[in-house]
C-alpha cells in the first residue's frame, strides 16, 4: 500500500429493522442491528470487522454492498454513492464487489453443478459464453485449489473446506476489486481454516483484492488484516491498525476481547480479565450514551448522558470512548 | 503385567506430509440428485407398482379402444345386459354396448380430466405461490387472504356451483377443477419459498445482481421441485375422483361420452340384475386411486433428503 485511496467509504450508516411484533401490527419497535456507523476501506487493505454475535457485523457487511436497503446515511463505492441506486442501477456495479459466505452447506444451491455455480455470475454479467465461460470456470476451480474435472460435480459430494472454495471461485468470477468476507472460516475444521486463509490471501496479493473480513476469531483477524475494527451493539467503538490495536487496546470492551483470547501458556492463562458481566443488551431498546456502559467498569456519569463520539486518538486510531486514554 | 516399550522412536510422531491435491480427489462417481432420488425411488415395490400400473393404464386408455373390434357407442340390440363372455369380455350394458370398451374409453376422459387438472394447478399453484413467498409482505397477505378465502369453501361445492353455472360437459370439468386446485399448490410452494428465500444461496444470487425472475426460476422452484412433485402427484387421483363424483350426480360428460364415474352412476340404478356393469368401472377407479396414491407415497419418500441412507 503505498498510495492510500478510498475504495470503499462509508458514511454515518445506519440499518434499521422493523421487529416481527412490529409486522403483525403490534408496538413498532426498531432493531437497530447498524447504528451510525462511518469507516473508510482502502484499495488492497483487508479491513477486519470483530465483535461478539448479534453485534451487527454481518448486517453491516451486507448493507456495505447493497444486499439490505440502507436505513439511513451513505455508502460511496469508489466515489459513487451507492445508497440508493435501484437494482437496475447497481448491476453494473456488482461486478467490483462480491461476498463470501459464512455457511459453506447453505450458499451454493444443491440442485446446481459447480459448473454452473460458478458460471452464474458469467451469464448474468454476460462475460463469457460457450467454450470460453467452460475455460473461465476451469481456470477458476484451478485457481482455487479444486481440480478442473468437478465442474459436473453437486455440491453435496464435497467436503466443507471445498465447498468454501467453490464459493471463493464464484465470487471471482466477475474479477470483483472489493469482497466482503462474514466469517468465511468460522464454518470449518482448525486445519483447514489455515488453508482457506492462506488461499485468500494469495488471490489478495495476485489479483489485488480488497477483503472487508468479517469474523469473531481475534487471532486470525490479526493476522490476515490491515487494519481492525470493533463493533459492539451496532456502533464502531474503535478502529485502529492491526498491529496498533492488538498492543495498545484503548476502548475498554476492546481490552476486554483482548484479554479473552486464549492464551496457549497455562501460567499465563489464569491471569486473564474476566468476561463482561452480563448479556449484551437488545439493540431493540440499547442504553442511553455510551452503550457499552452497562458492561464497563470504568463507566461514569456523562457515558449514560452523552453517546461519545469516534475520534482521533492517535494517528490511524480512532476510539469512541469518553474516558479515551485513562486506563 | 507386559513390560512397556517405551522406545517409539521421534519420527514416528511427524504429521503425515498429506498433498492438498489428494484431498480434493473425488471417488465416488458423480451422482446428480434426480440420479439419487431415482436409486431411492426404484427400491420401494408397491411405488414401482403404482407406477407400472399408471404406464398401463394409460397405454390402455390410448391403444385399448383402437384394438376393440367395438366403438363406446356401437348398440347390439341382441345383447342387451349381458354378463362377462367370451364375446364381450366385461359384457354390455342395458343398451348393448360394450362395457371393456366404455371402461377404456372412460379412461381416457378419466385420465385427461386428471393429467389437465394438474396441469393447471401446477402451472397456476406454482407462479402464484412462488410470486407471493418471494414478494412477501403486503402482497404475500393478500394474495395468501384470496386463497383462504377459496380454502373456506368446500372445493366440492365451489366445482359443483362452477359446473352449474358453466353447464356439463369435459371442457367446465377442466375450468371448474383448474380454478379449484391450485389452492393447495400455492400454498405449498409459499411455504418452500419462504423458507429457501432467507438462505445464503439466495442471497449469493442477489449479490451477483441476479434479478427476481432468475432467482425464482433457478434458484427457488428448483429447490421446491419435491414438494411439487408429491402435490402434483397426488392431485390428480383427487381430480378423478371429482369427477367421477360430479359424472355421478350428472353433472359430467354428456352420452354417449363415458368417463368412469358415468358409467357408475348408470349402472347403479341396474346393480341387482347387471352388477357387472358397476363392478369393472368402479374397480377401474380404485385400481387407478390406489396405483397414484401408492406413486405419491413413494415419491415422497424418495425425495425427502431426511430420509436418505
Amino acid at each position: 500500500m503505498n498510495e492510500i485511496i478510498n475504495l470503499v467509504k462509508v458514511a454515518n450508516l445506519k440499518k434499521h429493522f422493523l421487529t416481527d411484533s412490529g409486522k403483525r401490527g403490534g408496538k413498532q419497535q426498531m432493531l437497530k442491528a447498524v447504528d451510525d456507523i462511518s469507516f473508510n476501506v482502502f484499495k488492497g487493505e483487508t479491513l477486519g470487522l470483530v465483535g461478539e454475535s448479534g453485534c451487527g457485523k454481518t448486517t453491516l457487511g451486507r448493507t456495505v454492498i447493497r444486499l439490505y436497503e440502507p436505513s439511513n446515511g451513505q455508502i460511496f463505492f469508489d466515489g459513487i454513492d451507492i445508497s440508493h441506486l435501484s437494482e437496475k442501477e447497481l448491476r453494473p456495479l456488482r461486478r467490483r464487489m462480491q461476498m463470501i459466505f459464512q455457511d459453506p452447506y447453505a450458499s451454493l444451491n444443491a440442485r446446481m453443478t459447480v459448473g454452473d455455480i460458478i458460471g452464474e455470475p458469467l451469464d448474468i454479467h454476460q462475460l463469457a459464453r460457450g467454450k470460453q465461460r467452460r475455460e473461465r470456470i476451469e481456470e477458476l476451480l484451478t485457481r482455487v485449489g479444486l481440480d478442473s474435472e468437478h465442474i459436473n460435480r453437486y455440491p453435496h459430494e464435497f467436503s466443507g473446506g471445498q465447498r468454501q472454495r467453490i464459493g471463493i471461485a464464484r465470487a471471482l468470477a466477475v474479477n470483483p476489486e472489493f469482497v466482503v468476507c462474514d466469517e468465511p472460516i468460522s464454518a470449518l475444521d482448525v486445519s483447514i481454516q489455515a488453508q482457506v486463509i492462506n488461499l485468500l490471501e494469495e488471490l489478495q496479493q495476485e489479483l489485488g483484492l480488497t477483503y472487508l473480513f468479517i469474523a469473531h476469531d481475534l487471532a486470525m483477524v490479526r493476522h490476515i488484516s490491515h487494519r481492525v475494527g470493533v463493533m459492539y451493539l451496532g456502533q464502531l467503538v474503535e478502529i485502529a491498525a492491526s498491529e496498533e490495536l492488538y498492543r495498545n487496546p484503548v476502548h475498554p470492551y476492546t481490552q476486554l476481547l483482548l484479554s479473552a483470547i486464549p492464551i496457549p501458556d497455562p501460567d499465563a492463562a489464569g491471569k486473564a480479565d474476566t468476561i463482561p458481566a452480563g448479556e449484551i443488551p437488545s439493540p431493540v431498546d440499547p442504553p442511553s450514551g455510551c452503550r457499552f456502559r452497562t458492561r464497563c467498569r470504568y463507566a461514569r456519569d456523562i457515558c449514560s448522558e452523552i453517546s461519545p463520539p469516534l475520534v482521533d486518538f492517535a494517528p490511524g486510531h480512532q476510539v469512541a470512548c469518553h474516558r479515551a486514554g485513562e486506563f | 503385567m507386559l513390560p512397556i516399550d517405551q522406545s517409539i522412536s521421534p519420527e514416528r510422531f511427524a504429521p503425515l506430509r498429506v498433498e492438498e491435491k489428494e484431498n480434493n480427489i473425488l471417488v465416488r462417481p458423480g451422482i446428480s440428485y434426480w440420479q439419487d432420488v431415482w436409486r431411492r425411488f426404484k427400491e420401494n415395490k408397491l411405488a414401482m407398482l403404482g407406477l407400472f400400473t399408471i404406464i398401463a393404464i394409460t397405454l390402455l386408455a390410448i391403444f385399448g379402444p383402437l384394438l376393440s373390434p367395438y366403438s363406446y357407442s356401437q348398440q347390439f340390440m341382441d345383447f342387451q345386459g349381458v354378463g362377462p363372455c367370451r364375446q364381450f369380455w366385461f359384457g354390455t350394458d342395458t343398451l348393448g354396448r360394450d362395457v371393456l370398451v366404455r371402461v377404456l374409453y372412460g379412461a381416457r376422459i378419466s385420465l385427461a380430466v386428471g393429467f389437465v387438472a394438474s396441469f393447471i394447478n401446477l402451472v397456476v399453484g406454482v407462479i402464484y405461490g412462488g410470486i407471493a413467498g418471494l414478494a412477501g409482505g403486503r402482497v404475500d397477505a393478500v394474495m395468501m387472504r384470496i386463497v383462504d378465502i377459496f380454502y373456506s369453501i368446500p372445493l366440492v361445492l365451489t366445482v359443483i356451483l362452477l359446473m352449474v353455472l358453466m353447464g356439463p360437459g369435459l371442457k367446465s370439468i377442466f375450468i371448474a377443477l383448474g380454478l379449484v386446485y391450485w389452492v393447495d399448490m400455492a400454498r405449498i410452494v409459499r411455504a418452500q419459498v419462504l423458507s429457501l428465500k432467507e438462505q445464503d444461496f439466495i442471497m449469493a444470487a442477489r449479490a451477483m445482481g441476479a434479478d427476481t425472475r432468475r432467482i425464482l426460476f433457478r434458484h427457488l422452484l428448483p429447490n421446491c421441485m419435491g414438494p411439487i412433485i408429491v402435490t402434483v402427484t397426488m392431485c390428480i387421483p383427487a381430480a378423478i375422483f371429482t369427477e367421477a363424483f360430479l359424472s355421478f350426480i350428472g353433472l359430467g360428460v354428456s352420452a354417449p361420452a363415458a368417463s368412469w364415474g358415468m358409467l357408475t352412476s348408470d349402472a347403479v340404478a341396474g346393480i341387482r340384475s347387471y352388477p357387472h356393469m358397476l363392478f369393472f368401472p368402479a374397480i377401474a377407479i380404485a385400481v387407478t386411486m390406489l396405483a397414484f396414491n401408492f406413486l405419491g407415497d413413494g415419491l415422497r419418500d424418495a425425495l425427502d433428503p431426511q430420509l436418505r441412507k
